[in-house]
Order: C-alpha cells, then structure tokens, then sequence
C-alpha cells in the first residue's frame, strides 16, 4: 500500500492530464442543425466526467503498486521448457483452418452474419494479410532490414495480374508465379540502393520507393487506369472449368445446383494453400545457411562479414524472397476482388504489415499468423459490436471507433509484451533434444 | 627464424590515413607460417587499425599485405600478381592472395584469415550451436546448391549439415561449451563468449587466426586457460595465429614472434625474449623520456637529505 498523499498527487497530475486532453476534443462539439449550419454544443461536464475517472483509476492504482510496474526479471529462455499441450497447436490450428468454412456455416445457420461475410472476411482477408505478414517476416523479422514499403511488392504482384488476365489474356494460374517473380525482382531492385544503409535510413528509402510505386499507379493513366484502377479481372478457373455459375462452370459439368460460397470457399482454400507454403518454405529457408545468414545479418552484420558471409547477396535474397510472397499475395488479392486501384496499396497497408511482424514477434510465423488475425480480424470484429451501445449509449457506433480501440489494444498489448506475442524463438538446429516440462534442461545426445 | 623462412603473411609498407590522421605509417612485418605471433604496443598505437586491414574491414591507404597458401610464396611470385590488377591467382602452388584488394567478406572465404573481435560480436540472439554452423556458411551454400538444392531437400545438403554439426560439435568439445549448446550465446558468461568466438572463427577453416584482444576482461586462472587453449588449436590445425594483446604474462608466454608497434610504426620484431629487453620497448611501455628521467632524479635527489634526516 502506498502513501495516500503521493497517490493523491498522481491522481491530481493524471486528472489534469486528461482534463487537458478531454477539453478540445470531448467537452466542444460541433453539430449541423437542421438548416444545415454548424452549432457549437458545450459538454464540460463530459470532459469533468472522463477527468473524474482517470482521477479514480490512478488513485488506485497509485494505492496499490505505489512502485509502478515493475517488470519480473525474465527467466533465461531456454531454461523455461514450451508446454506438453503447444506441441499440438500447429496440428490443432491446421485443423481449424481446414475445417473454417464448415464453421462458418455453423456460425452462419446459427443466425451469425451470413456465412459468405464470414469466410471473405474472417477467412480470406486474414489469410491474405497473414500472406503479406510472411513475406515481410523474412525482410523485417529474419533479416531485420526494416522495410515500410512493403506493400509495393504487393501492388506490383496485384497489378502484374491484372494486366497479365485482362490485357494479355493469361490464365490466372500462370500471371500468379510471375507476379510473384516480377515482385522478388522488384525486390532486387529496392534492395539496389538500400544495400549501403543501415536501420532507420532503409526505413525512409523503402517508404519512398513504396510512395514511387504509388504515384506510378496513380499516374501512369493509360497502363494503370490511374485512380479508376482496372477492373473485370477474371476469377480463377479449375482445369479450364469456371466456377462461377454459367453452362461452362464445374458446377454444371458435375450438376451440382451453383452456389456462390462455392467458389469462395475455392478462393480460401487457394489463399490458405498459398499462405501454407509461404510457412513451409520458410520454415525449410530458416534451416539452410542463406536463412541462417539473414538471422546472423539481423544480429551483427560486421561478424557476418567476419565469417565470409556477403552480406549484400544475402539482403538481396532476403528481399527477393519476402517480396515473392507479397507479390503472390498481390496476384491473389487482384484475382479474388476482380478489381485493383492504387487506393488498396496506400502506406497504410504497409503499416499495418509492419505492425502484424512487430506485435506477432519478429521472426515468428506463429506469431504473424495469430496478429494477423487479432489485428484483421479484429478490427472486423468491433464494427459488429453492437452490444457496446448499451455500455456508451444509442448514439455509440462501434465502427467509428474501432481504429481507436483497436490502437489503444495495441499500446496495451506493447506495454505488456515488448518482444511481440511470441518472442521465443525456436533455433534451427538442436545438438541435444528438446527439453520437455518435468527432464532435465539440457541432456548431451550421444553421437550419432 | 620462421617468420623470415617461411612467412605466411607479409605485410609491406603498409599505411593508414583517416583524414589527417596517420593511424599506421609505413609498417612492414611477416607473419611465420605455424607461429603464434603477437602485435603489442601501447594505446592508441594502431594495432587494430593493422588487423582492420589485414582483415579488409578498413581499405588500406596504401602498402601490399600478400597471403600465401601452401608453400612460403616466392617474392618474385608476389610481384608479378601485384603488376597484374587481380586478386588472387587460382590453381597456383603456393596461392596467392592480396589482401588490400580484397573485400572482408572474400579475405575471410578464400584467403581464409579469421577474426574475432576486441568487444566480442556473437550472433547473441542465435544459439552457441547456430553461431558455430553460421561460420560454416560457405561450405553449407555450396552444399545447398545456392539454397535450390537444400530447398528441395536434397541428401547432399543434410549429409553436409551433418558434417557441419559435427564440425561443431568437435570445437565445443575443445572450448568446453557442448553443454551450453542450444543456448543463446547472448547468456553465455563474458569468458565463456570469448572462448566462443574463438571456436567459430576456428569454423571457417582458417589459415590465420587473428584475434583482437582475447585476454581482455579474463582473470589470471583464464588467460591460463586461454594461453593452453591456443597452443592446443594450433597443435591441433596448424592454425598460424596473430594475436593482438595487453596482458604481457600471456604474450610472453605464448608467443614465437612479438612486433611492437608505436605511433604506427615498428619499434621492435623479434622473439619474445629479445623484444622483451629492447631498450625502446622499454621506454615505450613505461613512457621514459629524458625530462622523466631528469624529473626522476631530481625527486631522488630530493628524498635522500629527507631520509637522512630522518635517520639522524
């Protein structure tokens, strides 16, 4: 318990505090009257309400940790074996994603948003990002070159598609590996100028060729289409069956009674096929030596070159290998909303990538597959919160204020797990086996 | 005399200039093939600056630094490479590196001279096991196919990864970390990293093992251990090794030739007992100039009649 007189003191600064910021933004409202002219509506005691409460919370807080938080020294990594039961997360997590449109029809017949909304947006685009976050852990988790212009690589891909299906006439399946080849050179290409620069400087030089890609877009009218974007993409085909409906769709060829989940539910299990071998070919990178050499680049680059490693061969690949991904990601996103426009590759989509790799835990695909989903799907989650509007009144519209939310979550979520969601690492290679809950830390294997 | 027989490294007129500063001035020495050679001399007299150098991680101003592989290299051999504007020679007997020509990352994989470092650098993140196979990066990629091979998953790959863990698991052994293996190398205690660093630099299969400073920061009973675990590895591989060092117990103890560098250039070169009883060693390492000694005479001369006094 601490002194009530300094708790007092910090209760007092924090009302002020937040008396300050309530002031302008909560206690002045502006509205439009009805003849459409612009009242000034005065709501202190709001401001004096939200002061109140923050007076209340730091008072007793400031009671009851008087030292503030104090962070547990964390044990030494290895000495703290994983539990028996995550062993069959991996197995139990591919389970569920298989099993995701089933669930969703569950969800949907159970009175839930229609279970089209659910697989497009719970599914499709959380696999999509978790695509992008894949891509972008190999730059920025693996390699540790910070990279906010991610999603150039992806627009490249998206575009590369659409101009390659609509213009060209290419089946999706063959503009789907060059996309992702024309996004790894482009990969090359950035990594041209950032090879001689280190930390915050490859920040500003991928920002801005991410922007160059942008204005391209948006200028390059005759290609591109400028802001109209390009539209009327084809949908990917199944040996040449469409599966939309029509007389030449798969549906009819096997009469079955067309419905639209069914090629959506095509469109997931291509998107979860695609993220699945994002992980499995990086799960398999990380164990030869160009991905052991992006993890020595990102922990001392001066003993990599020590070692003989060419450290600019070794952020090319890393680039190319990341922007691969985020081009294949591209080609999906193109091919499943049939439309692309430069207002879907805006900076902050790169942002949004950058914080699923940074709030997964650089380096971990488990924790880009788990942000990706609470960020995405999060976000998602608190349009439909409709129940908040019992809590802050009729007038509350959970979808306004979910970005708020949504950063307050993730200001909370850094606070408490600085190091991201899963901050263990997993070396990629073992002399001893791997320590179990209840056996010695650490046991010597004998030679093979 | 090894290191005038049969040099495995040799060093010419080699100077370094940041801006208006004259880092290392015109420094010519050899290094002995099998020797553990020792670069001292006081703070500030450019030592890092020459493994800077040797090493490539500082382009040399001007002066040749010549490597040779297999047999001692002919001078004449020497120059006919350094009229060429190539490298390296290929397929030659004994090859022949330039050093000053070439990027760190390539002195480190084909001259094969390895390095470690006076504030240690590990992959601290990695485990000590990763650290090791990291070393191994060149071997592993032509093993992998430049990753194609390895990413399909070809025996060839795991039969070389093998080897490499093997490779690793044998340096372990010789600086006694095999039960610290899956551990983050960041944890390690700070002699435990330096003995670390060694064994990966040992990794690369080097010829010249140069090490920056490995005593510093180890008590009497580890400079012990470091001195015994340095004369096994060159017994063991044959490694040449250029050392630079402070601890004076540890440099006299171990080392065949000594070059005492001040302001840049060369003072002394000779085998530790005659450069330990070179009057301008001396005077370098307990800075006598002759107002010290004028000033040490008078205060002699000062405290006599005191004693005097005092005894009367």
């Amino acid at each position: 318990m601490g002194n009530i007189g300094e708790a007092l003191k910090a209760a007092l600064i924090a009302a002020l505090v937040t008396f300050g910021l309530a002031f302008p933004i909560v206690a002045l409202r502006t509205d439009t009257n009805l003849s459409n002219q612009l009242v000034l509506n005065q709501r202190s005691g709001l401001a004096l309400a939200l002061a109140g409460a923050a007076f209340a919370v730091r008072f007793v807080f400031a009671l009851l940790y008087p030292a503030g938080f104090v962070r547990r020294a964390a044990k030494p990594r290895s000495e703290v074996p994983p539990h028996p039961y995550l062993r069959y997360l991996p197995r139990v997590g591919l389970a569920l994603l298989l099993a995701f449109p089933f669930i969703a029809l569950a969800v949907a017949s159970a009175g839930g948003p229609g279970i089209l909304k659910v697989v497009d947006t719970y599914g499709i685009q959380i696999l999509i990002y978790v695509l992008l976050g894949l891509g972008l852990n190999i730059i920025l988790g693996l390699a540790g070159l910070l990279d906010l212009g991610f999603v150039a690589f992806y627009a490249v891909g998206a575009y590369c598609t659409a101009l390659l299906t609509t213009t060209y006439g290419f089946s999706f399946w063959i503009a789907l590996p060059i996309a992702g080849i024309v996004a790894a050179l482009w990969g090359v290409l950035i990594s041209l100028p950032v090879l001689r620069l280190k930390g915050d400087y490859i920040a500003i030089v991928t920002l801005a060729f991410a922007e160059i890609v942008r204005l391209v877009l948006v200028n390059w009218v005759p290609v591109t289409g400028g802001y109209a974007g390009l539209s009327d993409i084809p949908k990917p085909t199944l040996f040449g069956y469409s599966l939309g409906p029509g007389p030449d769709s798969l549906w009819t060829a096997l009469s079955i009674p067309y419905a639209p989940i069914y090629r959506l539910a095509f469109m997931y299990y291509l998107v979860l096929a695609l993220a699945l071998a994002a992980y499995f070919v990086t799960l398999r990178l990380r164990t030869l030596p160009v991905g052991r050499a992006w993890e020595a680049l990102r922990e001392d680059e001066i003993a990599c070159r020590s070692l003989g490693i060419n450290t600019v061969t070794t952020k090319l690949t890393a680039f190319a290998a990341g922007a691969f991904f985020g081009g294949l990601a591209g080609a999906f996103f193109a091919a499943h909303y049939s439309f692309v426009s430069p207002k879907s590759f805006e900076f902050l989509e790169s942002a949004m990538i950058v914080a699923i790799v940074v709030l997964g835990g650089l380096g971990s695909m488990l924790g880009v597959a788990i942000a990706a989903t609470a960020m995405v799907g999060g976000t998602e989650l608190l349009r439909e919160l409709g129940g908040l509007q019992a809590v802050f009144g009729s007038g509350f519209d959970p979808a306004q204020y979910r970005m708020l939310l949504f950063g307050l979550a993730m200001v909370v979520l850094m606070v408490l797990r600085p190091k991201g969601l899963v901050s263990t690492r997993e070396p990629s290679v073992r002399l001893a086996a791997r320590p179990t809950r209840g056996s010695p830390a650490h046991r010597p294997q004998p030679a093979e | 005399m090894r290191w005038q027989s049969e040099p495995l490294l040799v060093v010419d007129h080699l100077s370094m200039r940041f801006g208006g500063l004259v880092a290392v001035k015109d420094l010519s020495f050899q290094v002995g093939r099998g020797d553990i050679t020792a670069l001292i001399g006081p703070n500030g007299a450019g030592k890092t600056t020459v493994f800077n150098c040797i090493t490539g991680f500082y382009k040399a101003t001007s002066g040749r630094i010549a490597l040779a592989h297999g047999a001692a290299a002919t001078p004449d051999a020497v120059d006919v490479l350094t009229r060429s504007d190539r490298r390296r020679t290929y397929g030659k007997n004994p090859e022949l590196f330039l050093l000053e020509r070439m990027p760190d990352h390539e002195i480190a994989a084909q001259a094969r001279v390895a390095r470690t470092f006076q504030n240690i650098r590990l992959f601290p993140g990695m485990t000590v096991l990763e650290n090791l196979i990291v070393a191994q990066h060149k071997t592993l990629m032509h093993a992998s196919g430049w990753s194609i091979g390895g990413l399909l998953g070809l025996a060839t790959y795991r039969a070389a990864e093998r080897k490499a863990l093997e490779l690793a698991r044998a340096w372990l052994e010789v600086v006694g970390l095999l039960d610290r293996a899956d551990h983050p190398a960041g944890e390690l205690p700070y002699g435990a990293q330096r003995r670390l660093e060694i064994a990966r630099a040992m990794c690369t299969n080097p010829v010249l093992l140069c090490l920056d400073e490995p005593a510093a920061g180890l008590n009497n009973r580890e400079s012990a251990e470091l001195t015994k675990l340095l004369r096994g590895i060159r017994a063991q591989t044959g490694v040449s090794i250029l050392l630079i060092e402070h601890d004076m117990s540890v440099v006299m103890d171990i080392s065949d030739h000594v070059v005492v560098i001040e302001y840049g250039t060369k003072i002394a070169d000779g085998t530790a007992e005659s450069v330990k009883n070179d009057p301008r060693v001396i005077a370098a390492y307990l800075g006598v100039e002759d107002e010290d000694l004028a000033a040490a005479d008078r205060v002699n001369a000062d405290r006599a009649p005191a004693e005097e006094g005092r005894g009367s």
